[in-house]
């Protein structure tokens, strides 16, 4: 082999029951996406973790970068209208 | 543009990240020893779990009942599974697994110095269950609290897999320990010849390791060598009489004021010699490592080489409906 | 022959072929090609290792001499064993192994399919939960035969290479004797006649798709599932296999 060549690699989300998001699990190598959702199979469903795979090879995935996560993410913190607790209702007031 | 000022006021962000025992993620910043020091680690432990299966894997194929072979090769499985999410953890680094296995296969990189003794009899495996995987599990869980998140994570998946590993270990052992005479033998002659070098999985003694200090301080470790190995021997010398064997070691002794065991002390020339390449099965487990990579290659590449063709269909097909 | 007997016989066979199989792959554990398949065939391993208890474990009720699946797969020699001669093939390389897999779980697969109508009710439920298993194993092995087939001309090579060796011993998949007659007169298992089309229809099927020749053969190679004959190999995964309960008789491991 003139170059090294290797199965690139892939970025696996397992969902552990229906109803469930997807969620990040780990990576591994493989040929191709066929292979590597056989390989997600084998390697992280091994004690029926999951019930559906997602791979995305991972030079696809674009991260945000955390020299940014002050300007991406603080501003939510004065967002506090976004949650619930924000609005006050009387105690009378059920269900909501 | 970072001026050495900014450096160093980097470096005390990172450290007051650490103490807060913030996780520290791939994409943060990070000083370069505290990366180095985890590739190194983590991959000298991915190294570990595949040349870990070697001594075991031995005795798939010898498992003296159907129930102790499939839990045997379930067992030497998660093995390499635990390799490949840590080979993973370490990829997050910014390393390439092919190349952490080059410094394997060259004999640059160390793996656990354990995997070079040899498995003769059946109660070895029992024996590197109970002992050696005791010994793991000691090291492992505090890494679950290792400030680097994907390694952490990685590691709460192997302890939450390892459970099983030595309670297999320990059964195997107990069986033979309540079984015939030649059983018993075999049994007490496994803990002989595994004993020792289990104390060695711990490492130097603190006073000698060089990484401690820093791994501490990056809460990479949470305990140094030395505390762990005498829980290790707390917990193990009381199994090892409930099987009724004894552990090879003539100071082996409850100390009542200290509320530990002491133990004798460790042959540290045996163990540099094993360390060094020297141990007996050194050899033997790098040529299978690198005889499996080597003969592994034509398959990579023609699995590599079909993935490529299909693409090259595909995309034709696209084209053809285009035009 | 009793119907008895065929059952024992019968289920000896599976039995067999999945353990013999199943040892063989565990062989590579530790010494597989990459990581990811290395895991990936040690599964198989551990289905086929799984099935075998399942199955000896059948016989042994069967045979009702109070015989367990350990005395069975420890204390029977060479010619006691009634797996067919393909999966007792050694590794060689990955491309055998794959070629080996392949072969094999197209007739397991085709095997299952109709087990799972079995009027032996226990036989059925082993096959319904089996059957999961080796969709899944022919669909590895296929896609594999693919993969080598038509990928570099070297792993071509290597495949194609293998598969003339191994289609030999295809032919007493599918060949009836007075075993498999006695058990599909009795609606327990399939006529093995009927499968061959299928069989042959997969075969084909893929070796196009990997670009492959179908071997011509003169003569196929037979004996191990009838027992009359086996290659000098099984004698060699006996010795390994059975070591331990040989060279320490009638102790509890």
């Amino acid at each position: 082999m003139s170059e090294k060549k290797n199965w690139p690699l892939w970025e696996i989300f397992i969902r552990s029951k229906n109803g469930l998001n997807h969620k990040h699990v780990g990576s591994l190598h493989a040929a191709d996406a066929k292979m590597a959702i056989e390989n997600a199979r084998d390697v992280y469903t091994r004690r029926m973790e999951g019930v559906s795979i997602w791979v995305v090879e991972s030079e696809h995935i674009t991260a945000s970068s955390p020299n940014q996560s002050e300007s991406l993410f603080d501003p939510a913190n004065d967002k506090v209208y976004r949650h619930p607790t924000f609005y006050n209702l009387p105690d009378e007031v059920k269900h909501m | 543009m970072t001026a050495p000022t900014d450096y160093a006021h980097l470096e005390d962000q990172f450290q007051a990240r650490i103490d807060a025992e913030e996780k520290i993620e791939p994409k943060d910043w990070m000083p370069d020893k505290y990366r180095k020091t985890l590739i190194r680690q983590i991959s000298q432990h991915a190294h570990s779990e595949i040349v870990g299966m070697l001594p075991e894997g031995n005795w798939v194929t010898r498992a003296p009942s159907l129930r102790r072979k499939v839990a045997l090769l379930a067992k030497v499985q998660d093995e390499a599974g635990h390799g490949l999410y840590l080979y993973g953890a370490a990829e997050t680094l910014g390393a390439e697994r092919d190349d952490l296995l080059d410094e394997l296969h060259s004999g640059n990189a160390k793996y656990s110095s354990i995997f070079n003794y040899p498995t003769l009899s059946w109660a070895d495996i029992g024996a590197i269950g109970w002992l050696v995987d005791g010994a793991a599990i000691m090291n492992q869980v505090p890494l679950c609290r290792c400030s680097y998140g994907p390694y952490a994570r990685a590691m709460v998946r192997v302890c939450k897999e390892e459970s099983f590993h030595q309670r297999q270990g320990y059964e195997i052992m107990l069986t033979l320990a309540r079984g015939t005479e030649a059983q018993k033998k075999m049994a007490q002659d496994a803990l002989n010849r595994w004993w020792w070098p289990s104390l060695m999985m711990f490492g130097p003694n603190d006073a000698e390791s060089k990484h401690t200090a820093q791994s501490m301080a990056w809460k990479i470790k949470r305990f140094t060598n030395d505390e762990l190995r005498q829980r290790f021997v707390d917990i193990t010398a009381p199994q090892a009489e409930f099987l009724g064997l004894t552990i090879p070691d003539e100071h082996l002794k409850y100390n009542e004021e200290t509320g530990h065991y002491d133990f004798g002390p460790i042959n540290w020339d045996e163990f540099w010699q094993v360390v060094s390449g020297e141990g007996p099965c050194n050899r033997q487990r790098l040529k299978a490592r690198r005889r499996a990579h080597e003969e592994g290659q034509w398959v990579r590449d023609a699995a590599l080489a079909h993935a490529e063709k299909r693409r090259q269909r595909q995309a034709a097909k696209n084209n053809q409906k285009v035009a | 022959m009793t119907l008895a007997d065929a059952k024992y016989q019968y289920l000896l066979r599976m039995g067999d072929n999945a353990l013999i199989l199943g040892h063989r792959l565990s062989e590579w554990c530790g010494h597989g090609p990459i990581l990811e398949q290395d895991i990936a065939m040690t599964n198989i391993a551990l289905d086929q290792v799984g099935q075998a208890r399942s199955l000896l474990q059948y016989a042994a009720q069967l045979e009702g001499k109070g015989r367990t699946e350990d005395d069975l797969a420890y204390k029977r020699d060479v010619m006691e064993y009634r797996n067919v001669l393909l999966v007792e093939q050694p590794n060689e390389d990955f491309a055998y192994t794959i070629v080996r897999q392949f072969l094999f779980d197209a007739f397991n697969f085709l095997l299952h399919k109709s087990l799972v109508n079995s009027n032996d009710e226990h036989l059925k439920a082993i096959a319904e939960k089996s059957l999961k298993e080796i969709t899944y194993h022919l669909r590895y092995s296929s896609e594999w035969v693919i993969r080598l087939g038509d990928g570099t001309a070297e792993s071509h090579q290597k495949i194609q290479t293998a598969l003339d060796a191994l289609f030999i011993y295809t032919g007493e998949l599918l060949t009836p004797d007075a075993v498999d007659q006695t058990i599909f007169e009795a609606g327990i298992g399939p006529d093995l006649t009927a499968l061959q089309a299928a069989y042959q229809g997969k075969i084909d099927e893929i070796l196009q798709q990997a670009t492959l020749q179908k071997p011509e053969v003169k003569y196929m190679q037979s004996g191990g599932k009838d027992g009359r004959m086996h290659t000098e190999y099984l004698g060699y995964i006996l010795a390994e296999l059975q070591f331990v309960q040989r060279a320490y008789p009638n102790m509890e491991w």
